[in-house]
């Protein structure tokens, strides 16, 4: 029954009335209001509707809230804590890593489930990692600057 | 002095310029304004308002515009908020192309601000009793010189009034030696919104009590319906209602999903169009259509001069349709209830859209608040326009806001296409390599097709049920035709198409990048048959100083080793080929200067193209901010380099089969190279734009780059490894 469904999102929990089979991107958008997450394709072959859920980058857009079920979901929004900009966003606005900005969101996420699983990966595995992320206004090389940034932000003084 | 106490602002801060007595002649197709009321106001609290009909496309002229006007100003950068595309407060500026919003909206604006700054002098003279030439200006608080501490703001003299004056063009303007915030690498106003997702793009828009709509379109215009299932939706969640007029279908829910859902399930039976003439017969179509023949350039005498040529070269080159491919589809919100009709839109033409969407919703313009929101990069005439017009029928016909998202397939199929064209190029040389003859043609349809008129837009046509006319257009394909060179025996003739199997309009560069990858791989043809080195060949032909620097400059980043092509360089024993190419323009002929180096990779087993180092040089006059410009060389060259190793729009004879990410790719992270920039800064040049002209070299660049690695010329975009293979064996 629509209502019947809790999940978890950006720390809070939030009752949906979506029907279980609903893909995840439109109860984010539509329902929590919460629009870092992009309608790209629908397809989950472009990047940008990604969140976390848990610790993985996902598509948002075929995943459906039945099968997200409680799992922590933390979109671009939820990066932000007590007003401020996670490394990876603040690593963007260094770097001036968007034309259009469209697939930001998702490259953002995707960036960052990488850092928390390798804090200092090569130029190739950052390459690796974000090839399921499109960009159509050629802004890689920026994306590319701002992940080495971040990883640089979040993890320059813990490593040794 | 003219009395600035005009009305005070209506709500917003500004009244609806169509009423400021500017006496602009109001013209469809955009028009300029004099008013200095239309392009600037200041407010109370000291903020200035600055207004474009032009709009942002994540080009980040939003910010190199607001650099402008503080800059002519003298206020601080954070006090300028441009507002831009909004019909009811902005200029009619026409549509936002052509790398043109720098020249033109950049000019309009320095002019407006130096008109708005010596006005606020002269009050202020009055007001604090003393000459003008006794005054400095700083952070938009003007003091006189001797006795600093006697002061007025902007604000004080104007704030919410209007300044009743024309920009007459008159007013002194800052040499660019004095410029402190134009020049400067100013961050983009809109990233930090744009990282934290509180960017509002068009898709993003919510209008109160919207509907959700989702298209249902047939395969291909010219399909006719043949039935339709209304009960294929009548078991599923909604209540989802379903629109049709003619070949015109959508669903509208409450909830998104459920119009998602809907149009996946109706059942639609399409009668097929079956008169495409598919990839394989595309450029015999086009060359067989009936054209209109408009010559460039005939110096005459090119036939006998060929004919009298040591050695004569012959090419054929093609450009294939591409798609401007946005990451994010079309969206549209559309408001239309009585008399009135509110737009959100993306368009890059807010006034003449709105005109035609007037026509559409059948009141004046003047009844029509058309409001550009940003979308996702569009790079020429995508499917904003249309996504407007669909939103448009359907909140007429319901009578409530109506949002319509096109789907990916939507807007693979129904944008207008980047035009596929043909390209004809004959040459001489006489004994000594020197060239004597050139011949150029091209076969294009045309790459500007806006259509002013409401019944000629697809929307309109799938509800008439009637095909495409021919368009009425034959514009675009002359940019760059003709090249910036010097030898004699010139000729260079367009044969504009009288229609298009697919429906086209303009794409970054318009022919541009079809015309200079033709001329600058024919020069390096004939470079090689002349045995001489790519670049020594051109500047034999070139005697523009800029255009020279700019060539030469881009050579030395690169570490140009003078030597004829091919190289026919390995990697190794059993490598991979090696090579580098060169092309060179000058963007319309007369904007920004560009030179491309690329360095590719080639193996010879499968043909894959791999390109390992870009170098661009570009002189773009004046650099407003040299980030910026950056930004957009990257971004031309990787998306150019894109659409010259794996972008074409495939389609049979039915229907356009390219229509996801996997049936049209694009470059990947994995595949784009490092790309080095060199900037020539010409401060005592004006400023032209940069949103294009680094595309139009790269897919000459890399063919060369490729015929000096393997000996193989490819004349055939996009330079896919079957065809690379092909050329090997």
């Amino acid at each position: 029954m629509a209502g019947d469904l809790v999940i978890n999102v950006n720390g809070k929990s939030h009752a949906v009335t979506a029907a279980p089979d609903t893909p995840l991107l439109y109860v984010l958008r539509n329902e929590l209001g919460l629009h870092g997450p992009k309608y790209g394709c629908g397809l989950e072959q472009c990047g940008a509707c990604m969140v976390l859920v848990g610790s993985e980058a996902r598509n948002s857009c075929k995943l459906t809230v039945g099968e997200v079920g409680q799992a922590p979901v933390t979109t671009l929004e939820g990066l932000i804590e007590n007003g401020e900009l996670h490394p990876v966003q603040r690593a963007f606005i260094e770097e001036q890593a968007a034309q259009c900005g469209y697939c930001t969101g998702g490259m953002i996420i995707r960036a960052t489930a990488l850092l928390l699983q390798n804090p200092e990966p090569s130029d190739q595995k950052i390459r690796a990692a974000l090839d399921g992320n499109l960009c159509r206004c050629g802004s890689h090389l920026r994306i590319l600057r701002a992940v080495k940034r971040a990883s640089e932000l979040m993890w320059g003084d813990a490593q040794p | 002095m003219t009395d600035a106490g005009g009305a005070a602002f209506a709500k917003g801060g500004r009244e609806d310029p169509r009423k400021a007595g500017s006496g602009r002649a109001e013209s469809a197709w955009g028009e300029t304004s004099t008013w200095l009321d239309d392009w600037l106001a200041i407010q109370p609290d000291g903020a200035v308002l600055a207004f474009s009909g032009k709009v942002e496309l994540g080009t980040g002229v939003k910010t190199a515009l607001a650099q402008i006007v503080a800059e002519e100003l003298d206020v601080p950068f954070e006090s300028v908020r441009m507002v831009m595309g909004d019909t009811d407060l902005t200029p009619n500026e026409g549509f936002t192309a052509g790398s043109m919003t720098i020249q033109s909206t950049g000019t309009a604006l320095r002019a407006a601000a130096a008109e708005a700054r010596r006005a606020l002098l002269e009050l202020a003279s009055d007001r604090l009793d003393a000459a003008v030439n006794e005054l400095t200006v700083e952070n938009g608080t003007i003091r006189i010189a001797n006795h600093p501490d006697r002061s007025i703001t902007y604000a004080e003299i104007m704030g919410g009034r209007r300044f009743n004056l024309q920009v007459t063009g008159q007013a002194p303007v800052k040499p660019p030696e004095a410029y402190r915030i134009v020049g400067v690498s100013v961050p983009r106003v809109d990233i930090p919104r744009i990282v934290s997702g509180e960017h509002v793009y068009i898709q993003d828009l919510v209008v109160p009590g919207m509907l959700h709509a989702r298209l249902v379109r047939p395969p291909h215009l010219g399909s006719k319906l043949v039935n339709i299932d209304e009960s294929s939706i009548r078991e599923l969640p909604g209540p989802v209602q379903l629109v049709r007029h003619g070949n015109f279908i959508a669903v509208v829910s409450e909830r998104e999903e459920h119009a998602i859902q809907a149009a996946h399930q109706l059942a639609v039976g399409w009668q097929m169009a079956g008169n495409l003439p598919g990839n394989q017969g595309l450029y015999d179509a086009l060359r067989g259509q009936p054209a209109q023949e408009r010559v460039l350039l005939d110096e005459g005498g090119v036939e006998r001069a060929l004919e009298g040529a040591a050695r004569r070269l012959h090419a054929i080159y093609t450009q294939p349709y591409q798609a401007h491919a946005s990451i994010g589809p079309s969206c549209a919100v559309a408001d239309v209830r009585g008399d009135r009709a509110t737009i959100w839109t993306a368009t890059a033409g807010p006034h003449p859209l709105r005109d035609v969407l007037a026509q559409l919703a059948g009141m004046s313009p003047e009844r029509v608040h058309l409001v550009n929101v940003e979308g996702a990069g569009g790079f020429g005439h995508n499917g904003a326009d249309d996504a407007a017009a669909d939103a448009v029928v359907l909140s007429k016909e319901l009578g409530r806001p109506v949002r319509v998202q096109w789907s990916r397939e939507d807007e693979f199929i129904w944008e207008p296409k980047g035009p596929a064209g043909v390209i004809e190029i004959t040459g001489g040389l006489d004994e000594t390599g020197q060239i004597v003859a050139w011949d150029y043609h091209l076969w294009s349809p045309t790459h500007v097709n806006r259509s002013p008129v409401a019944q000629f837009l697809p929307t309109s046509l799938l509800i008439s049920g009637q095909t495409a006319p021919a368009s009425p257009f034959a514009f675009g394909a002359e940019r760059n035709a003709r090249t910036n060179y010097s030898f004699s025996k010139q000729r260079v003739t367009l044969h504009y198409t009288s229609d298009s199997p697919l429906r086209t309009s303009a794409f970054r560069s318009l022919g541009g990048a079809e015309n200079t990858f033709g001329n600058e791989s024919f020069m390096d043809e004939m470079a090689a048959a002349a045995g001489l080195d790519p670049i020594e060949f051109r500047l034999r032909y070139l005697d523009d100083p800029r255009g020279r620097a700019v060539i030469q400059a881009a050579a030395e980043r690169a570490r140009w080793e003078p030597r004829p092509s091919p190289g026919l360089r390995r990697t190794g024993p059993e490598g991979a080929a090696i090579g580098r190419g060169m092309a060179y323009a000058q963007y319309e002929n007369d904007q920004a200067i560009v030179a491309s180096i690329a360095e590719v990779e080639v193996d010879l087993s499968s043909g894959a193209v791999r390109v390992t180092r870009f170098v661009v040089a570009q002189d773009c006059g004046l650099i407003i901010n040299p980030d910026g410009v950056k930004n957009q060389i990257e971004g031309n060259v990787i998306q150019s380099l894109s659409r010259a190793l794996k972008e074409e729009v495939r389609f049979d004879q039915d229907r356009i089969t390219s229509v996801d990410w996997e049936s049209y790719p694009i470059l990947k992270f994995s595949e784009v190279p490092e790309v080095e920039i060199v900037l020539i800064n010409r401060p005592d040049q004006r400023a032209v734009g940069v949103g294009e002209p680094a595309t139009v070299t790269t897919a000459a660049a890399v063919a060369n780059a490729i015929f000096d690695a393997t000996g193989v010329r490819m004349r055939q975009i996009p330079f896919t490894p079957e065809r690379v293979r092909a050329g090997i064996s």
